[in-house]
């Protein structure tokens, strides 16, 4: 496939004099996985929210399948088909585990704003749900409130509201961040079998994961792209070694072993 | 797929359950209004059971926005107001009409008016009110219940000026045989539509806009990475609250047949806040228990004592300091702990914060009793069981101070304990 899913053109953001984003070019192709690392303070979650309409391009374009979504609102975006988790859990507390993946499942399937329907009574909302649930393995705890589940699940909570939408481009920032190694290829397996056939933009640390999910990696510092290639170009490039000092250069190499 | 079906058919509530939480309660809901008239109530009695269910339809209408949107009005008496206004002026228009419309429908339904009235001014004083959530929805309802208050006093010919609009109940058809004349019959139009409004309200929590509205008061940031758009979310509740504040609006038409421009004043859109969060605004049943004690309060105890008012505010900052969930958060941690057999675990230190909270408020009494008195009986004394209660005589501080103290005292020790037993 050639098409790009997304694709980042002279993308720059501002926060009064501080310039976050300085310039990002970056096509993403489709069925692509993306991996984004970067030291601390890269610009990493700022890039993700100009793609995903919570923030608005100082300057530049945001092109989702061609078509110009910089500066367009969340929601918008969403149903154009492209869903976003985030770096700290962002989940419906108050809700049971199933009514939060049936609140990422309501808009896709038609329901909108409704007030005439029962919730309960909506069969083909109930099965996806149910379908989601089972794909991330939180069926047994589905009627669970979501503030009871441990930090690992709500992380993967957080997933499966993100894909519950049917979006086809998935931008995961930090999925696994603060997980245990179990917990954490757990994650891995899971975000590979539930994003199959779709475009995954993935921000990371740990360099394991990176280098087991993605196809190309992009390395942002100081709001600029220094290198985009395939894990073992990158993982070459004298920029990038120069970047990642000491125990992050290090941890470069590792992504070998894991 | 069918695999799919039969887990999440585990996961659904059961029937029974269904049943148990959905339709048990209506269904009692409605033997309890049909079977309170074979009490043979008095007259003053139906008088306030009509005024209780208006209160019930119009708080639970209330925290729509407060409880399950987290939207806090000052101003939800707008709509209680505008849905009642229209639906008084269409009872004179009922009474006047020789045909057409108006000679063809009935009193009874006169609440619809008032939801259709509601429904409108939410529509349009929501579209620029719901821009905003949080701290400015707020100021801007408060803004907004000033503003309608003082055109209701200016545009006489709407709102009657200070006397209000008046009108008659009993005109035109007759529905279900009632006449609407004497309160007897007017407490089965009030049933109906209490009946009407709770389960409306109920089934909306159901729908989907209802979940949304749920998910935008935890997480309106999130909602907007499902697809919504919070702010319509919000503006579609908005309307809602206030077709059924409307709806009661048109209750209290009928049920008073006269509206003043003090219904749409801040005092009615205070006492539905107090309501609402006496009851308890994180439950459904939560307002409808404000609603009943609040009104009872309101016309029973103030034939006991003119410092009511002092009462009502006093149980409020208890409830927002020592129970935030209300009555229904009060009643269903009891019936939880009863299911749970865990009763003998928590019944001696609800008993310790019961004796507690009964001292304290005892010694608060005495002091508002006396104070009352003194100020406004020129000279005039507090004398329960023939003790004669001045601020001069050493016996009322020591009722004052000695309660109050041993009550806090209690009350700080049981908390203490409960801090150390998490600790």
């Amino acid at each position: 496939m050639s098409e790009n899913a997304l694709s980042l053109k002279g993308l720059t953001k501002s926060f009064g004099p501080a310039k976050i984003i300085q310039g990002v070019d970056l096509d993403i192709k489709a069925g692509e996985r993306h991996a984004i690392i970067g030291p601390n303070g890269a610009g990493k979650s700022t890039l993700f929210n100009l793609i995903s309409g919570l923030y608005t391009p100082t300057s530049g374009s945001v092109k989702l399948r061609g078509e110009e979504i910089g500066g367009m609102a969340p929601f918008k975006i969403n149903r154009k088909g492209l869903s976003r988790s985030f770096q700290v859990s962002n989940i419906f507390a108050n809700m049971t585990v199933r009514e939060n993946v049936r609140c990422g499942v309501l808009y896709s399937m038609g329901y909108g704003y409704s007030f005439l329907r029962n919730i309960g009574n909506l069969k083909e909302v109930s099965e996806k749900t149910a379908e989601i649930l089972e794909s991330v393995d939180l069926i047994d705890k589905a009627n669970l409130p979501a503030v009871l589940l441990p930090y690992a699940d709500q992380r993967t909570l957080e997933i499966a509201i993100t894909i519950a939408g049917g979006a086809d481009v998935i931008l995961l920032d930090e999925p696994t961040a603060g997980m245990s190694h179990s917990e954490t290829d757990r994650a891995v397996d899971l975000i590979t079998k539930a994003t199959e056939g779709k475009t995954l933009v993935i921000v990371e640390h740990d360099m394991g994961v990176v280098f087991n999910l993605a196809d190309r990696i992009s390395v942002l510092v100081y709001g600029e792209i220094i290198a985009t290639g395939k894990p073992e170009e990158v993982r070459g490039d004298p920029k990038v070694r120069e970047a990642y000092l000491g125990d992050e250069a290090d941890g470069l190499d590792e992504g070998d072993a894991a | 797929m069918t695999d799919i079906t039969q887990k999440y058919a585990n996961l659904a509530p059961t029937t029974a359950q269904k049943f148990r939480q959905r339709v048990l309660p209506f269904l009692a809901l409605a033997v309890v209004l049909a079977i309170i008239p074979m009490s043979g109530p008095s007259g003053t009695a139906y008088t306030l059971l009509n005024v209780m269910g208006i209160n019930i339809v119009f708080a639970l209408s209330y925290n729509m926005l407060l409880g399950r949107g987290g939207l806090l009005s000052f101003g939800h008496a707008v709509y209680f107001g505008l849905g009642g206004f229209a639906a008084v002026h269409a009872m004179d228009a009922i009474g006047s009409a020789e045909s057409g419309f108006w000679a063809n429908y009935p009193i009874f339904f006169l609440p619809v008016i008032g939801f259709a009235g509601g429904a409108l001014a939410g529509a349009v004083i929501g579209w620029p009110s719901c821009k905003r959530a949080g701290t400015p929805f707020a100021m801007i309802s408060l803004g907004i219940a000033e503003l309608i208050a003082a055109a209701g006093l200016m545009f006489g010919s709407i709102f009657g000026g200070e006397e209000g609009v008046t009108g008659d109940r009993m005109v035109g058809h007759e529905v279900f045989g009632l006449s609407l004349g004497p309160t007897s019959e007017v407490y089965w139009f009030i049933a109906f539509w209490t009946f009407v409004g709770v389960a409306g309200m109920f089934a909306f929590t159901r729908t989907p806009l209802g979940k949304l509205s749920e998910a935008t008061r935890d997480n309106p940031e999130r909602v907007e990475f499902i697809g919504y758009n919070p702010t319509r979310v919000r503006y579609l509740v908005f309307i809602f609250a206030g077709a059924f504040a409307g709806l009661s609006g048109g209750m209290a038409a009928v049920n008073y047949e006269i509206f003043t421009p003090e219904a749409l004043s801040l005092v009615p859109s205070g006492l539905v806040l107090l309501m609402a969060y006496i009851g308890g605004i994180r439950y459904f049943t939560g307002p409808i228990l404000g609603a009943i004690l609040l009104t009872y309060m309101q016309s029973m105890l103030s034939d006991f004592t003119e410092a009511w008012l002092l009462y009502l505010g006093l149980l409020f900052i208890c409830i927002v300091m020592f129970a935030p969930g209300g009555l229904a958060g009060v009643l269903y941690g009891f019936t939880d702990a009863l299911r749970a057999g865990k009763l003998g675990e928590v019944i001696g230190r609800w008993a310790g914060q019961a004796i507690g909270s009964a001292l304290a408020l005892f010694g608060m009494i005495i002091l508002v009793e006396v104070a009352v008195h003194w100020s406004n009986g020129f000279g005039e004394t507090f004398e329960p069981y023939g003790l004669h209660l001045t601020f001069g005589n050493p016996l009322t501080w020591v009722l004052i101070v000695v309660p109050v103290v041993a009550g806090i005292v209690i009350l700080r020790r049981l908390a203490n304990t409960e801090e150390g037993v998490i600790a």
